[in-house]
């Protein structure tokens, strides 16, 4: 596939790499030029120095032969113009990054009336994310599928768990509901695991289950699964405004910490609901005295990497049941993964995994399509659901028949709407939704499970 | 002395470098040589001659010994600038090796130096020979001479980025390493097309070229010959007066192709997409032609009177003029026997060269550009010290790193010049020959003049001197960083 992105900032980075690795032709479109250079050696890709919004770049960066065009500038309006010159220049389908909440409310006038295949807000993607942790505050993760009736959750086995030292067919055997372990995260080693895979306490492990069925397990398991009562949120930007009005429907009370008094008086206009507090979060005595140890979860929000680090390390002393951390630079990934954050966030990244499982979809229409996309554990494994459709190869052929590759695992089949664990006998089925997780990255098709 | 223990020292604690990716590329090439050496060895078992089994045996070492090295995967994709220019001297050091390994085995060229030589002389696309008499070679032999021009001219790695599954972002480091020019920019997004296009139109016209001379009636080997040197701006001739002995039409088809083969193959990209408008835009081209017509007909008025009539003077002028910009090296006349004037506009147009992103050689005319046009900001700045002003070329703003490049380049390519000039003298050959020898070889061309002019040939020159010279050759087709980078010590220190 013939794409162009223009804007080469941190989630113009991740999206080149990412699909120039996957074959398809990138050209990147950027006004400086020192970073067009740089990511243009790094990468198999053709970088354009100019300004993406211009009729002649576009062409010269071939947008006339081109299927797919990504706006990721620093400004809305120029994304939003990218899109629509290139619309006028060529049939590519178009996706533009637009962050200003006014333009958010009316993504889908501007979807349909610019013929937009795509607006994708970081900021809300990211709020999103963090909601759904806090409802599940066990999980260190959760990626949902089918419309939600699917989801992955992550976790980390604690230390003197039931099922540390268990093999995992002795686990299905004592706990009786619809789930299977697909994935296991040993000390930054992935694996696929089999039957006879036995657990530790401190593995991270991806389950594939439905919510009524992750509920039963983590009872048997004596974890708690009841959302978070309260939270504290430290740094008052656009992902906090996101992230309080969703938490209020969720009925989660919200603390905010703000530096800035002008900015606590627009978000206490806007969430009437919600305590703003007028402040320095990362003062501790402050943070103490707005009673930091009654909060149950804590989200680090600031615009400093370093700073919600260092908070989300205090705050896990002190808050009992999650604490969130937001982190924009991928740089500082190893360090981060050292130090037991709990969960992390990346927006940029949910941004450019957003936008590369809408490439790979688009990618194929014949035979089967991939409907979701997650990277796990920092992009060694990934989780995809594809649509099985008619003249699927795959179709009616028992599982145990099938030659699958290495580290690949069928985990799960949605059919009518039900959760479905695989076993040997299952048959896959026209019309199911399948989902596989597997250490091969960059899966096309729902024939490409099969070994070569 | 400092320096090879340097090297020694950093081998025995083992490389910071990805030396595994360095093998999986040397291995590559050497594979790919393996397959090149087979059509001369069919050309050999086609004319019956001895020396055939010499190019199978070097055939088979090559594929054994690049067999090995490709056999295992590397072991990361780890890929920088380091790794990539070192690899790619590495490759043209082997590529020369075993390229040099037929003439010596089969004893056509029995010292094994000079066999080198002649190899070294025929990738780097100098065609500076050790023959006296080069019509004594088998015709296998002289097949492989104008055969390696042709590898070496495009490039081998960039052959081998065309066809060779190699993976990773960072490998257009290799494409970078081995293409001349200051900044070396791609056609379309992956370097694997981009090398497919480049060899395509390539081939596609030296196919025609050797057309072209075989329809007007050139010997069929003759014309492959001089085509396949021709397209790589190589200049072995087959003839020991190279092009002099042939038809007048064929002598104006190979001035014509030779200067065709001088310019960006990115101009004939643009053809191919029908973006003909465009290449008017290309300062370089339009420089690079008005060199060619502003020197031809220079020459032609001063070398009037050696001639019969004017249309003989033209035409061995531009024939000149193309051969030596180009850096081919093809001669139809002794210009070491032209006036004073004559021979000075060829030396200089040596060091100016062809186009960047073209085979052929020299400092390239994009390179000269810049520098004027540096300079003249130069000029400008002195009278207005604050003023600012960009240097631009084809309308686009030059990155300062493309002037700072340049300027390393013309920095490096003097000293390297003085030097080896320096260590020739030693020979104790007049100051022309000297000169013009290191002149020819740095830049590529092949002839210089006086002793090593169209006529005579680098054989003269004592063992040492030749090993400077190979070096020269080297170091002036990789573009000179490559070559400097492989002797190093700050590259190969772990410390530093």
């Amino acid at each position: 596939m013939q794409i162009v992105i223009v804007g080469c900032g941190k989630v113009g980075t991740a999206l080149a790499r990412s699909l120039s690795q996957e074959d398809n032709n990138i050209c990147i479109v950027d006004v400086k030029s020192d970073v067009v250079h740089q990511l243009a050696t790094e990468n198999d890709i053709m970088g354009l120095v100019g300004n993406g919004a211009s009729y002649s770049v576009l062409k010269e960066a071939g947008i006339e032969t081109a299927d797919l065009l990504i706006a990721v500038t620093e400004s809305d309006e120029l994304n939003l113009l990218c899109c629509v010159i290139a619309r006028k220049a060529s049939k590519c389908q178009t996706i533009a990054r637009v962050r200003n909440p006014m333009y958010s409310q009316e993504k889908r006038f501007l979807q349909r009336e610019l013929g937009l295949s795509m607006i994708i807000n970081p900021e809300q993607t990211a709020a999103a994310e963090i909601a759904s942790l806090l409802g599940f505050p066990s999980a260190l993760g959760i990626d949902s599928f089918a419309g939600g009736k699917v989801e992955m959750i992550r976790f980390r086995i604690p230390a003197e768990s039931k099922l540390n030292d268990m093999a995992l067919k002795d686990v299905n055997a004592m706990i009786k509901c619809d789930f299977l372990v697909c994935a296991v995260d040993r000390a930054g080693q992935v694996e696929i695991p089999g039957g006879n895979f036995v657990l530790k306490s401190g593995d991270v492990i991806s389950l594939v289950t439905s919510r009524k069925s992750a509920k039963f397990f983590f009872e048997k398991i004596d974890m708690n699964t009841n959302r978070a009562r309260n939270t504290m949120i430290v740094g008052g930007g656009k992902i906090t405004l996101y992230l309080a009005k969703m938490l209020d429907n969720l009925g989660i009370a919200v603390k905010i910490i703000e530096k800035n008094p002008d900015r606590c008086r627009e978000l206490s206009e806007e969430l009437p609901s919600a305590t703003v507090v007028n402040g320095d979060g990362s003062d501790e005595a402050f943070l103490r005295e707005e009673r930091l140890d009654t909060m149950d979860s804590f989200v680090a929000l600031t615009n400093l990497d370093e700073e919600n680090i260092l908070l989300a390390l205090l705050a896990k002393k002190k808050v009992s049941r999650k604490v969130v951390t937001k982190i924009n630079r991928e740089q500082l990934n190893e360090v981060i993964h050292n130090l037991e954050l709990d969960s992390v966030v990346y927006p940029k990244l949910l941004t450019a995994q957003k936008i590369l499982r809408y490439s790979r979809a688009t990618k194929n229409s014949i035979g089967s399509n991939v409907k979701t996309l997650y990277r796990l554990y920092d992009d060694k494994a990934e989780a995809l659901e594809f649509a099985i459709t008619e003249n699927s190869k795959i179709t009616g052929i028992p599982l145990r028949q099938m030659k699958l590759k290495k580290g690949l695992l069928i985990s799960a089949i949605t059919r009518n709407d039900k959760l479905l664990i695989p076993d040997g006998q299952t048959e896959i089925l026209p019309g199911d939704s399948m989902i596989v997780v597997t250490t091969h990255l960059g899966l096309q098709d729902a024939q490409n499970i099969l070994a070569e | 002395m400092k320096h090879s223990s340097a090297i020694a020292d950093s081998i025995k604690r083992g490389f910071d470098m990805n030396h595994s990716m360095i093998r999986y590329v040397v291995g590559a090439v050497l594979c790919f040589e393996s397959i090149f050496l087979c059509l001369p060895m069919l050309i050999g078992f086609v004319c019956g001659e001895k020396s055939a089994f010499a190019f199978m045996i070097c055939a088979v070492l090559c594929l054994v010994f690049g067999g090995a090295m490709v056999l295992r995967k590397p072991k990361s994709n780890v890929f920088y600038a380091t790794e990539g220019f070192v690899s790619v001297s590495i490759s043209w050091i082997a590529l020369s090796l075993f390229g040099a390994l037929p003439f010596w085995i089969s004893r056509e060229i029995p010292r094994f130096e000079d066999a080198l030589f002649e190899a070294i002389s025929g990738f780097t696309t100098t065609g500076a020979t050790i023959l006296d008499d080069v019509e004594a070679l088998s015709r296998c032999c002289i097949f492989w001479r104008s055969f390696t021009h042709w590898i070496g001219g495009m490039g081998v790695l960039v052959f081998v980025l065309a066809v060779f599954p190699l993976r990773g972002g960072n490998i257009m480091f290799l494409m970078k390493a081995e293409s001349p020019g200051p900044s070396v920019e791609k056609l379309v997004p992956r370097v694997k097309n981009t090398a497919l296009i480049l060899y395509g139109v390539y081939t596609a016209m030296t196919v025609l070229e050797i057309l072209l001379l075989w329809i007007t009636g050139m010997h069929f080997f003759d014309a492959v010959n001089l085509g396949l040197a021709t397209a790589g701006t190589g200049g072995f001739g087959i003839l020991n007066d190279s092009a002099a002995s042939y038809a007048s039409v064929h002598q104006v088809i190979l001035t014509v192709f030779m200067i065709l083969f001088g310019v960006n193959f990115n101009i004939y990209y643009l053809i191919l997409v029908k973006r003909a408008k465009d290449i008017w835009h290309s300062e370089e081209l339009k420089t690079y032609f008005g060199i060619i017509l502003a020197s031809g007909l220079l020459i032609a008025y001063n070398i009037r009177h050696i001639f019969p009539n004017p249309l003989e003077a033209l035409k061995h002028s531009f024939f000149q003029v193309g051969s030596i910009i180009t850096t081919t090296g093809f001669s139809t006349a002794d210009f070491n026997e032209w006036p004073l004037f004559s021979c000075s506009i060829l030396v200089l147009l040596m060091f100016c060269g062809a186009c960047a992103g073209s085979t052929g050689g020299g400092m390239k005319v994009s390179r000269i550009i810049i520098m004027v046009k540096t300079a003249v900001k130069e000029v400008f700045t002195i009278k207005h010290p604050h003023g600012i002003k960009t240097l631009k070329i084809d309308g686009r703003v030059v990155e300062h790193e493309t002037v700072r490049s340049v300027n390393t380049f013309v920095v490096i390519y003097a000293l390297l010049f003085a030097g080896s000039a320096l260590l020739v003298s030693l020979d104790n050959f007049d100051f022309t020959t000297t000169f013009t020898a290191v002149a020819a070889t740095i830049n590529n061309i092949g002839p210089g003049l006086s002793k090593v002019g169209p006529m005579g040939n680098f054989s003269i020159f004592s063992p040492f001197s030749k090993v400077v010279l190979m070096f020269d050759m080297l170091a002036g087709r990789l573009e000179l960083m490559p070559m400097i980078v492989l002797f190093s010590p700050l590259i190969w220190s772990k410390d530093r």
